[in-house]
């Protein structure tokens, strides 16, 4: 019984994908969309514990979001995938719930 | 797959309300099953007929309604939430004694007993936000 969790906020802003990443278990997926895709900048301060949550779980960033805040794919952390919409739809249906980190 | 979507947040805020639109309108694409749209909080300022952005903008009122009518879709706006955020359909207008309602076409306004049932009903309840 996996979960699709999606972070909406930058984590320089509110502490929900810092909290996300604390509960977060084995198979699971995060997703990054709208503020929150900052977060997965190269070198950034939460790069680091993004990439040690590898280990246990997929974590994608959405690719329109990153566009529209100018971020290029290669300034993203490395192992962290991009997805369009479809993808996210992917996701979603892919696990058994989506849990919104509000 | 059957989705159901819950928007708790006005338009032109931030971002939910595009996200939730976009992420609809690809579910349908892929050939996805949308049980219910429905709109809490402040999502409900989604469903006003009456508001105007600038023409160079997008006007996600306008967006919903038209996705709404293409594939029939149940957006339903909670009744709790509207009245006091002035969104008020012909029933509720003539109910409260107001001089008109501003619903837009496609949106129903209807109880939280719809947000259990779309929770229910579909296999993934996708909620966008603040």
């Amino acid at each position: 019984m996996s979960t699709l969790h999606t972070v909406n906020k930058s984590p320089f802003e509110r502490p929900s994908l810092k909290t996300c990443l604390d509960h977060v278990v084995q198979g699971d997926a995060i997703l990054l969309i709208e503020d929150a895709v900052v977060g997965a900048r190269k070198g950034g301060a939460f790069a680091e514990a993004l990439s040690h949550k590898q280990a246990s779980c997929s974590i994608y960033v959405l690719a329109p979001d990153l566009a529209a805040r100018g971020i290029k794919a290669e300034d993203i952390a490395e192992g962290i995938a991009l997805v369009d919409y479809g993808g996210f739809v992917d996701l979603a249906a892919g696990k058994a719930r989506v849990c919104a980190w509000l | 797959m059957r989705f159901g979507i819950v928007v708790t947040e006005g338009p032109y805020t931030h971002q939910a309300s595009d996200s939730a639109y976009r992420f609809t309108k690809a579910a349908l694409e892929k050939g996805h099953e949308i049980f219910r749209v429905f709109f809490y909080n402040d999502g409900v300022n989604n469903a006003t007929r009456f508001a105007v952005p600038p023409q160079d903008d997008r006007n996600l009122q306008v967006l919903w309604s038209e996705l709404a009518e293409k594939h029939k879709l149940d957006l339903v706006v909670c009744i709790a939430a509207a009245p006091r955020r002035g969104i008020l359909d012909a029933d509720e207008a003539k109910r409260q004694g107001k001089d008109g309602n501003n619903i837009a076409p496609g949106f129903l306004i209807s109880g939280l007993g719809q947000l259990i049932e779309a929770g229910i009903q579909s296999d993934r309840l996708v909620m966008f936000g603040d």
